[in-house]
């Protein structure tokens, strides 16, 4: 199995705090990959590191390396704009840009990066996020006409539309009720085909559901990381055991 | 002992005398204006040039011209400043550049407005060697700048760093997260803050009195001195002539509604959502 992302001692934090420590784990090629772990492990804080976000909060520092299709994206030569590109991300609260249309929320990356045929561009992202048939008749709308389940399934759309590689998803469910949630697990599933994903979240079952891999984080350490089956069913460390299974967390 | 209910109304009965009192100073003055000035306005007084001394009629009309193309001049010199360096303080707030920025501004802000007038007269009338409505524009530019520069910092503030992480995670650069998302999310706050500035430096007199100065004739051109409202109702306050009394409550009670129409508006901008 090919890797698409491979992290190589990978340390992270916030001025004094050492959140993420020594991590090395790789992600295959399209796939579900879950981070799973108890609130404060470092997993967003990890995802976040993958596409060069975490640098942008004052006061936060990495060190190691994560190699993106064996490049390092944290070499001096990487361009952090090109990496965001290749790495889409996709956040815990639904985030759309409230001053912009439906239509310019999806247009706006694919603009920027110069694409041609725009309003191509918006109907295929919204067809790959599952939302054209809901929004195809008010693409002038304000994003704030959606329900939540919507507008996560436009950021969606809006990661997409820039042609990512990977796209990281940081608990998106958590804000959404279940029927939004399993519509956008549904879609990680179809996303999988063409895109590497992963996925951090809160919820275990959802682990469960769709990723091929999980990865247990546990203050800030990489505990597991194995076959998503293998980890719930026949954890090999006591503390996965612990937590899957609602010890503690 | 009162009873619970009966503090419950007294109190609200103190508020409420309280908020009528310190509206009677407004109302006075509205009422004031009105009655003095109405009877004043007419299309001459709107149109015409003040008519020479001793002589009836006449009108304000060169001072309401004035009165715009010198904030007119004003907006333009203050409003991209002022932005601009809003910008900056919302978007690098840890610079060593922008506590100094902030400090200045701060500073600016209280800083009396007859000061501003010798800044603008030193800097433009001494320099160019004359009274200018250009000089009139930076004395009340810089008024304005202060006022601008907090408020666009404090609208784009307020919008969600959440937003700027998703727009840089789609590998948009800075400067395009800053002007596409960041300053058009804030833009009614913005808008709001200028537009109230403007209201805030239109009925200014003190920084025009030996910049704009005055004029009795049409404006000719932006380094000749030009007539402005304020300045005018002061000269003619403070004239000898009952007419030119008269006159000049008219004058203000044309500024005071300008002032209010530019308050309703920012009302309707304000009160504006997405559509």
């Amino acid at each position: 199995m090919k890797s698409k992302i491979e992290v190589r001692g990978l340390n992270a934090g916030f001025g004094s705090t050492h959140v993420l420590k020594n991590i090395s784990i790789a992600i295959p090629e399209n796939r579900v990959t879950a981070i799973i772990g108890p609130s404060g492990c470092g997993k967003s804080t990890f995802v976040r590191c993958l596409n060069r976000i975490h640098e942008l909060v004052p006061n936060a520092w990495v060190k190691g390396e994560v190699l993106l299709d064996g490049k390092n994206i944290y070499s001096q030569e990487a361009d952090p704009v090109d990496i965001r590109r290749r790495v889409g991300m996709v956040f815990q609260k639904p985030n759309p840009f409230p001053a912009m249309s439906i239509f310019d929320n999806i247009a706006y990356g694919a603009r920027i990066h110069g694409m041609k045929d725009i309003p191509k561009i918006v109907e295929r992202s919204l067809r790959k996020a599952a939302l054209w048939d809901e929004v195809k008749h008010r693409l002038k709308d304000s994003p704030a006409s959606l329900s939540g389940g919507q507008q996560q399934r436009l950021c969606i759309a809006r990661a997409l539309a820039v042609e990512p590689e990977v796209v990281l998803f940081d608990e998106p469910c958590s804000a959404l009720d279940p029927v939004a949630t399993a519509k956008i697990e549904e879609l990680i599933l179809e996303l999988r085909e063409n895109y590497t994903i992963v996925i951090v979240t809160h919820n275990m079952q959802q682990a469960a559901r769709i990723a091929d891999y999980t990865a247990f984080f546990l203050m800030g350490e990489l505990i597991e990381y194995g076959e998503t089956a293998q980890i719930f069913e026949n954890p090999r460390d006591k503390r996965t055991e612990d937590y899957i299974t609602g010890r503690f967390g | 002992m009162l009873g619970r209910k009966l503090k419950d109304r007294l109190f609200t009965a103190f508020c409420i005398a309280s908020t009528a009192f310190a509206l009677i100073p407004l109302g006075s003055v509205l009422y004031t204006i009105l009655a003095k000035g109405l009877s004043v306005i007419s299309l001459e007084f709107l149109t015409e040039l003040p008519a020479p001394a001793g002589q009836p009629g006449g009108g304000f009309g060169n001072a309401i011209q004035g009165s715009f193309i010198v904030v007119g001049i004003a907006s333009l010199i203050g409003i991209p400043l002022g932005i601009t360096a809003g910008m900056y303080l919302a978007e690098f707030p840890n610079s060593r550049l922008s506590r100094a920025v902030s400090f200045t501004a701060d500073v600016l802000t209280g800083v009396p407005s007859i000061i501003t007038g010798i800044f603008a007269y030193m800097l433009v009338v001494l320099k160019f060697g004359g009274f200018s409505a250009l000089a009139g524009g930076v004395a009340l530019a810089t008024m304005m700048i202060p006022f601008i520069v907090r408020t666009t910092e404090e609208a784009m503030k307020l919008v969600p760093w959440e937003l700027r992480e998703a727009s840089l995670a789609l590998g948009a650069p800075r400067w395009r997260t800053t002007l596409q998302v960041v300053l058009s999310t804030a833009r009614f706050g913005i808008i709001t803050g200028v537009l109230l500035t403007m209201a805030r430096i239109a009925g200014e007199t003190a920084p025009l009195l030996f910049t704009a100065f005055s004029n009795r004739f049409w404006f000719d051109g932006v380094m000749q001195p030009v007539a402005t409202l304020p300045v005018m109702i002061y000269t003619y306050a403070i004239s000898p002539f009952e007419d030119w009394h008269a006159q000049a409550w008219g004058g203000a009670l044309v500024l005071v509604a300008m002032i209010l129409a530019l308050n309703i508006g920012i009302r309707l901008v304000a009160g504006r959502r997405w559509q």
